[in-house]
C-alpha cells in the first residue's frame, strides 16, 4: 500500500470510529464591520491602527496629491523600484532613480535599491493591515516589496474596509497574497514587540482620502 | 559556514520528537530549581498575557468567533480524508506536488530526497512545529545538508544547541542578556560591542541571515492553514524571514500535519482574527503570506507539499480526544498555565509543551505501558481551567486531561485512592465552570490515603510524580487556592 493509500485508509477508519457528524458552523460573528467601507470613520481607524504599529501615514486629498507625497517620503532615497503597472505619474516628482520591475530585476539588483512603491488591494481598519496581491499590476511580485528596506504603499479610501471578513471577501486567493501590518517586527525577545528585522524596516502609507461632499 | 550544527543526532523514534527521556515530574523538579528560568518565563508570560487581554478586549464578538473556530475544526475532523483529497487535487491542479508521509521518519526521508534532487546542500527554514516534530534538521544534517533556522527565537535555539520550549517563541526561556551572549559566542561576524537592547539583537540577526536569504535555493516551511477548495497555503509570521523563505528560493518544500486543512478561503476570516490576538497579542501579526501551487514569474517555481500523519489518525479515532487536533498553535494556553510558567517547556519532553502538549503528545504516540514517559503528561496540570478560557478554538483541555488520566488508570492496573479521586473528578468535570467542585473532589484523595503516606501509586506517571516530589499525600490546598492566596498577598 502506498503511503497515500495507507494514510487515507487510517484516517477514514479513525474518522468513522471517532464520529463523522458534520456540525453546523455558527456564523453569528460580525461579517460586516462597524464602519462602512471607504467611510471617514474607517479611514480614521486605519490611520490609528497603522500608526500604532509604527507605520507613518500621509494623507492626500486626491490622486493629484500622490506624486508630491511620494517624492517627500523618498527624499532621502537614491533608487526605487516600481511594479510594472504602477501609474507612472505617481513617480513624476521623485528625484531618485526609478527602476521598473519589467523585465524582472534580480534579487541582487533589488538588494541594491533603497525603496519600493506599490499600491494595495485592500486595507483593514480594525487591524492596521493592507494586502498586496501579486497578480495586480500596481502591486507586483512579492520579492519587490520584500527586499528593499523601505516600503511606500498607496491606499485609496475606497479600498479601506473595517474588518477581516470584509477584506477576505474582496480577495482572490489564487495568486500570492501578502498581508502587511506595520514594518517587520519580532516578539521573540521577552515577548515584547520590536520593529525592524528582515522585511522592510520603514513603512510609509500614502492614503488618498477625497474630501467629503 | 556560519552555523555550527553540532553532531547531528537522528531521532531513533519513528515519531520524531514527541517523547522526552524522563517523566514530567522528574524534569519539572529540576526546572523548578532553576531560578533564572523561572524569572525569564514569569516575565515573558506576564507581558504576553497583558497584551493578549488588551487586544481580545477590543473584539466584541470574540466568543462568537471562538465558537465558529471550534465548529470549523470539528467539521474538518468529520471530513478530514475527503478534505485532504480535495486539497491534494487543488494543489496539484495549480502546479504543486503533494506527498504523503505515514510518520516522521518517512516525512524526513521525502524532504531529504527532494533537497538532494535540487543539488543544494543548504536550506533556509521558517519556523514550523511539524518539522520540529519530525526532527527534520537532524535528518538533513545526517544527509550532509545544513538547515538554517531563520526565525529569531529558533535561531537562538539553534545557535546555542538548545531545544525549543514554546510554540511561538522557542527561546522564551532566554532573556535578552543570555541572547546577547549566545550571539557574541556563535555569530562569526557579529559586532563585538553588541548590547542586549532588543532592537540591536534583532539587527544582528538581520545582518547574520541577509546573505543566506538572498542566495538560498531551497526553502522549507510549515503551514498555519491550508484551504482545501483553492489549494491556498497560509503562513503567519512576524519578522519577514517567512516571506524570505517562501519567496526567494527556487524550490519550496512545505510540511504540514494533516489537521491543518480548512474547507474554504472564507474560513480564514475566523482564524486570522483569532490567531494573532491569542498568539502575540497583536491585532494582526506583521506578515501573513498565502499562495496556491506555483505562480509563473513569482516565487518558487517548484512547490512540494508533504502531508504528515505521524499519529494524528490515532487521535482522530477518539471522539473527545480529537479536539486536540483543533489546535492552531497560538500558545495562549501555555502563557496562562501556572504549571508551564514554573516548569517551562523542556520538562514536557515532547516538542509540544504546556497544556495542549500534555493532551496531544500522549495521544499522538500512544502509551507503551506504565513506564512510558508520555503517560505522566496528563498529570502535568492543576486543572485550573485557564487554558480553556484562553483557547481561541475552545479546546476543553481540562476535560481531556482528566479523561486521559482515567484512561491510563483503566489500562494499567488496579485503581488506587488517587485514581478513584481522579475518576470522580472526571465525572464532575461536566463543564469548565465547575472546576472548584472538581478540585474539592480531587482533595478526596487526601481523605482516602489513610496511612497519610502514599507508598506506591500504580497510575502511570503518578508514581514518578510522587517519588520525585517525595510528597506524603495530595496537598491540602489545590493549586488554584494556593495561586489565589499568592496573588492576593
Ligand atoms: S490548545 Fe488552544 S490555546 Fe493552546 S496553543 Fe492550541 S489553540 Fe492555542
Amino acid at each position: 500500500m502506498s503511503a497515500r493509500e495507507e494514510v487515507l485508509a487510517r484516517l477514514r477508519a479513525a474518522r468513522d470510529v471517532g464520529g463523522s457528524t458534520v456540525p453546523d458552523v455558527p456564523r453569528d460573528y460580525h461579517r460586516t464591520g462597524v464602519h462602512a467601507p471607504g467611510s471617514a470613520a474607517a479611514v480614521e481607524r486605519l490611520t490609528e491602527t497603522l500608526t500604532d504599529y509604527r507605520a507613518t501615514v500621509h494623507r492626500v486629498g486626491d490622486l493629484d496629491g500622490v506624486p508630491a507625497a511620494i517624492a517627500a517620503v523618498l527624499a532621502g532615497s537614491s533608487s526605487v523600484v516600481a511594479p510594472p503597472g504602477l501609474p507612472g505619474e505617481w513617480l513624476g516628482e521623485v528625484t531618485a532613480t526609478v527602476r521598473r520591475d519589467d523585465p524582472p530585476l534580480s534579487v541582487a539588483d533589488l538588494d541594491r535599491l533603497d525603496a519600493v512603491v506599490t499600491g494595495a488591494a485592500v486595507a483593514i481598519a480594525d487591524t492596521g493591515t493592507f494586502v498586496l496581491d501579486a497578480l495586480a499590476p500596481d502591486q507586483g511580485r512579492r520579492a519587490i516589496s520584500l527586499v528593499p528596506d523601505h516600503h511606500v504603499c498607496v491606499i485609496r479610501a475606497a479600498d479601506v474596509v473595517s474588518s477581516v471578513p470584509e477584506a477576505l471577501a474582496r480577495l482572490a486567493p489564487d495568486g500570492p497574497l501578502t498581508f502587511v501590518s506595520g514594518p517587520s517586527a519580532t516578539s521573540d525577545i521577552e515577548l515584547d514587540r520590536v520593529e525592524g528585522v528582515h522585511g522592510p524596516r520603514r513603512l510609509d502609507v500614502v492614503l488618498i482620502v477625497p474630501p467629503r461632499a | 559556514m556560519t552555523t555550527d550544527l553540532g553532531m547531528p543526532t537522528v531521532a531513533s523514534d519513528p515519531h520524531g520528537h514527541l517523547r522526552g527521556t524522563e517523566p514530567f515530574p522528574v524534569a519539572a523538579h529540576r526546572a523548578l530549581a532553576d531560578t533564572q528560568l523561572r524569572q525569564n518565563l514569569g516575565h515573558a508570560t506576564r507581558t504576553i498575557r497583558a497584551k493578549r487581554a488588551a487586544v481580545v478586549g477590543e473584539v466584541d464578538d470574540w466568543e462568537e468567533l471562538r465558537r465558529a473556530g471550534e465548529c470549523v475544526k470539528a467539521d474538518v475532523m468529520a471530513r478530514l480524508p475527503e478534505l485532504l483529497e480535495q486539497l491534494e487535487a487543488s494543489v496539484t491542479a495549480r502546479g504543486g506536488v503533494v506527498h504523503w508521509a505515514r510518520d516522521a521518519e518517512e516525512a524526513n526521508r521525502i524532504v531529504v530526497g527532494l533537497v538532494r534532487e535540487t543539488g543544494s546542500d543548504e536550506v533556509v527554514k521558517v519556523k514550523s512545529m511539524a518539522t520540529q516534530e519530525t526532527g527534520l534538521n537532524e535528518a538533513l544534517g545526517a544527509a550532509g545538508i545544513a538547515a538554517l533556522e531563520t526565525d529569531l527565537a529558533e535561531l537562538i535555539v539553534q545557535l546555542s544547541d538548545d531545544k525549543p520550549s514554546h510554540f511561538l517563541v522557542p527561546a522564551i526561556h532566554r532573556n535578552r542578556s543570555e541572547i546577547r551572549d549566545i550571539f557574541l559566542r556563535e555569530m562569526p561576524d557579529v559586532d563585538p560591542d553588541l548590547t542586549d537592547e532588543p532592537r540591536r539583537l534583532a539587527m544582528a540577526a538581520r545582518a547574520h541571515l541577509r546573505r543566506k536569504f538572498l542566495s538560498a535555493r531551497v526553502g522549507i516551511s510549515g503551514v498555519n492553514f491550508a484551504v482545501a477548495d483553492t489549494g491556498t497555503i497560509s503562513v503567519v509570521e512576524s519578522e519577514g524571514n517567512g516571506r524570505m523563505c517562501l519567496t526567494l528560493p527556487d524550490t519550496l518544500i512545505t510540511v504540514m500535519g494533516v489537521e491543518k486543512v480548512v474547507p474554504t478561503w472564507s474560513d480564514l476570516e475566523v482564524f486570522l482574527q483569532l490567531l494573532p490576538r491569542s498568539s502575540t497579542g497583536e491585532r494582526m501579526n506583521p506578515y501573513t503570506s498565502s499562495w496556491s501551487g506555483v505562480t509563473p514569474g513569482d516565487g518558487p517555481q517548484t512547490f512540494h507539499l508533504v502531508l504528515l500523519d505521524n499519529g494524528r489518525s490515532n487521535v482522530l479515532a477518539s471522539p473527545d480526544g480529537r479536539q486536540a487536533l483543533h489546535c492552531i498553535r497560538c500558545s495562549a494556553c501555555l502563557n496562562v498555565c501556572p504549571v508551564y510558567e514554573r516548569t517551562g517547556g523542556h520538562a514536557y519532553g515532547s516538542i509540544y509543551p504546556g497544556p495542549i502538549g500534555a493532551v496531544l503528545s500522549p495521544q499522538l504516540t500512544g502509551i507503551d505501558g506504565p513506564d512510558d514517559v508520555n503517560a505522566s503528561l496528563p498529570y502535568a496540570s492543576s486543572l485550573c481551567g485557564a487554558c480553556f478560557d484562553a483557547c481561541p478554538v475552545r479546546i476543553d483541555i481540562p476535560h481531556l486531561l482528566v479523561q486521559q488520566r482515567a484512561a491510563a488508570v483503566e489500562a494499567h492496573g488496579r485503581p488506587t485512592a488517587q485514581d478513584l479521586a481522579m475518576r470522580a473528578a472526571a465525572a464532575a468535570m461536566a463543564s469548565p465552570g465547575r472546576f472548584s467542585l472538581t478540585e474539592r473532589v480531587v482533595k478526596l484523595g487526601r481523605l482516602l490515603s489513610r496511612s497519610g503516606r502514599i507508598r506506591s501509586v500504580p497510575g502511570p506517571g503518578a508514581a514518578a510524580w510522587f517519588g520525585a516530589r517525595d510528597m506524603p499525600e495530595p496537598p491540602a490546598e489545590t493549586f488554584r487556592e494556593w495561586w489565589g492566596r499568592r496573588e492576593r498577598s
